[in-house]
């Protein structure tokens, strides 16, 4: 029997701790990967100086599984299903970050009426995501009746989500070309009803937190940050725009006809904890905006490409058309070739920008796949964010990132 | 002329012999650059008033197996101030896969660079931190590699237990 290694000696992280957890001054300390707080299985190793951290090295890897190197194997149309399971959170725009790589490699063309449903779904998946950070930022902080309010107001839009896809989570719904099917009779005015309701709670929740003193002395000053170093260190999204600058990529490099709406982007001023949920609260009530102005100019006529040779026809055709069902056999045994070439393609998710690398080789396969995800980057950004906090702070700093350790390993 | 333009023209000014060529698929731009000319073509991108390309958005890695030159490493650069994303390419041999890290110039890379020395086996010079980040650290392979395969695990009965046994990879030390 061989005797398994199971701890790493202080000398192979020699350049990351100072020397003074050598002579013992400071203490080495684990955090997690069990840990309640951490969201998932992310492990710190924390160097500790009393109660302050002096460095904080992230260890991630614990829910790495080959999301990438699965995709490779796929066809387009099939490794769509794993993009569910990256950010699992934000399961609807990673399938939009990655139907519109492969809509750009392959040059399809998506009908106005399935930009608008993405946009909708987009929104609802952004508000879904907000409200789990709430929740679980409050319930870090020790504030608990908001964790069981924000996830009953997300249930109500997994069932929507279930309503037009069939799935809480796995949604799978957008494809290559527009939508898997149309939303269904009634969608719209639970999409409504939802709508009338949220702003009400969102008041609520705003009075259990934005004022509260003891929110306040663990929120206010924790961890703030400069625009220039929050862009240095790769942050975007909600963490970047808490530090003062307007960067939102439904802005920036409009997709899906983000720019047919108005909608404000939130700013902080410090890019402390206490911002980052303020801007978090001010975009639930943006994407409401957005979601209000889609529904009202949501257009009548095909949910998904007609171009027979990426998006395959619709049952009612296979009756009649022999051509429909070549189509169909064509594309659910071998897939359609996309062209030799790279192409990247950026969403605003809920936590920044996710991006996605998609290359084509000529085959039905993509040749590599790479998801730029934005929890990578808040987690790489724990070194710099981290030092000179104490320890029951840091639970609200990793909070405040709201890392999703599915789109950190994939 | 947009500012990607400007780059290209100000990359192939500044890198000459070593600015291979540029690619434009699907209203994008990639400019490919020699390995050894990475470090200056980031400075470039980073400190030039004209160009501002203050945000690394993404670095992976491609393999092509069995080609030579084997590897691309692929930089996306995103510029703020003027709204454009500019594409770096640079191929690297089989041989030794070796490249200049620029974590120095763009912080945020030291994540990225990890990751693609864990996938792909494709070390950075200068680095600030090297080590693997999603693989467990004893780890032998590079698992995004071509070569490597899609893997799974061989189902062990009771007759063949013992024979699977001796070939299962476990973390050894």
């Amino acid at each position: 029997m061989f005797e398994p290694k199971m701890e790493i000696t202080l000398d192979e992280l020699r350049h990351l701790i100072s020397d003074r957890a050598y002579e013992g001054e400071t203490m080495v300390l684990n955090m997690g990967p069990q840990h309640p707080s951490t969201h998932g299985v992310l492990r710190l190793i924390l160097e500790l100086d009393g109660e302050v951290v002096v460095s904080c090295i992230p260890d991630i890897g614990f829910l790495h599984t080959g999301i990438e190197k699965n995709m490779e194997s796929k066809t387009f149309e099939q490794a769509l299903v794993m993009t569910d399971r990256m950010d699992y959170l934000n399961n609807l725009g990673n399938n939009l970050c990655y139907c519109l790589a492969v809509e750009k490699l392959v040059d399809l063309d998506v009908p106005p009426r399935a930009q608008v449903i993405r946009v909708i779904l987009a929104e609802l998946q952004r508000i879904a995501s907000h409200l789990v950070f709430l929740g679980t930022h409050g319930l870090d902080l020790g504030a608990q009746s908001i964790f069981l309010y924000c996830f009953r107001e997300r249930e109500v839009i997994l069932d929507l989500f279930e309503m037009c896809s069939g799935a809480r989570m796995m949604t799978s719904y957008i494809r290559p070309g527009g939508v898997w099917r149309d939303i269904p009779a009634g969608f719209e005015e639970a999409v409504r009803s939802f709508m009338q309701e949220l702003p009400r709670r969102l008041d609520q929740y705003d009075a259990l937190l934005t004022k509260n003193p003891l929110y306040l002395q663990r929120t206010r000053g924790i961890s703030a940050i400069t625009v220039d170093d929050a862009i240095s260190i790769g942050l975007t999204g909600p963490l970047l725009r808490a530090a003062g600058m307007a960067f939102d990529l439904r802005k920036e490099l409009p997709y899906s006809g983000y720019d047919a709406y108005d909608f404000d982007v939130p700013v902080g001023t410090s890019g402390d904890v206490y911002d980052r949920y303020l801007v978090r609260m001010e975009e639930m009530r943006q994407s409401l905006r957005i979601i209000d102005q889609a529904l009202k100019k949501i257009p009548s006529g095909p949910f998904r490409s007609s171009n027979r040779k990426f998006v395959p026809p619709p049952r009612s055709e296979l009756g009649r058309s022999m051509e429909a069902v070549i189509h169909h056999f064509k594309l659910w045994t071998e897939g359609y070739p996309a062209p030799k070439g790279s192409v990247f393609s950026v969403v605003e998710s809920p936590r920044g920008e996710l991006g996605c690398f998609l290359e084509g080789d000529g085959g039905p396969r993509p040749y590599r796949v790479h998801f730029r995800t934005p929890s990578f980057a808040a987690i790489q950004a724990l070194p710099v964010m981290a030092p000179g906090h104490l320890v029951a702070d840091l639970v609200g700093i990793i909070s405040s990132l709201d890392p999703i350790l599915g789109d950190v390993d994939r | 002329m947009t500012v990607l333009d400007l780059a290209v023209q100000t990359l192939h000014a500044e890198l000459r012999e070593s600015y291979l060529e540029t690619i434009t698929f699907r209203d994008q731009i990639t400019a490919v650059i020699a390995p050894e000319s990475i470090l200056p073509a980031a400075r470039l991108l980073k400190t030039s008033k004209n160009l501002d390309f203050n945000l690394l958005a993404a670095l992976t890695a491609v393999d092509y197996w069995p080609e030579n030159p084997r590897f691309s490493i692929v930089y996306q650069f995103y510029s703020m101030a003027n709204k454009a994303m500019l594409g770096i390419r640079v191929p690297l041999p089989a041989e030794k896969p070796e490249l200049d890290s620029i974590d120095s110039i763009y912080p945020n890379a030291n994540g990225h660079e990890r990751e693609v020395f864990d996938m792909f086996g494709i070390t950075f010079s200068g680095s600030r931190d090297l080590r693997r980040i999603l693989m467990p650290w004893d780890w032998e392979g590079h698992p995004l590699r071509k070569d490597y395969p899609l893997g799974e695990e061989e189902i062990q009965f009771s007759f063949n237990f013992d024979e699977i046994n001796l070939r299962k990879h476990y973390a050894r030390d």
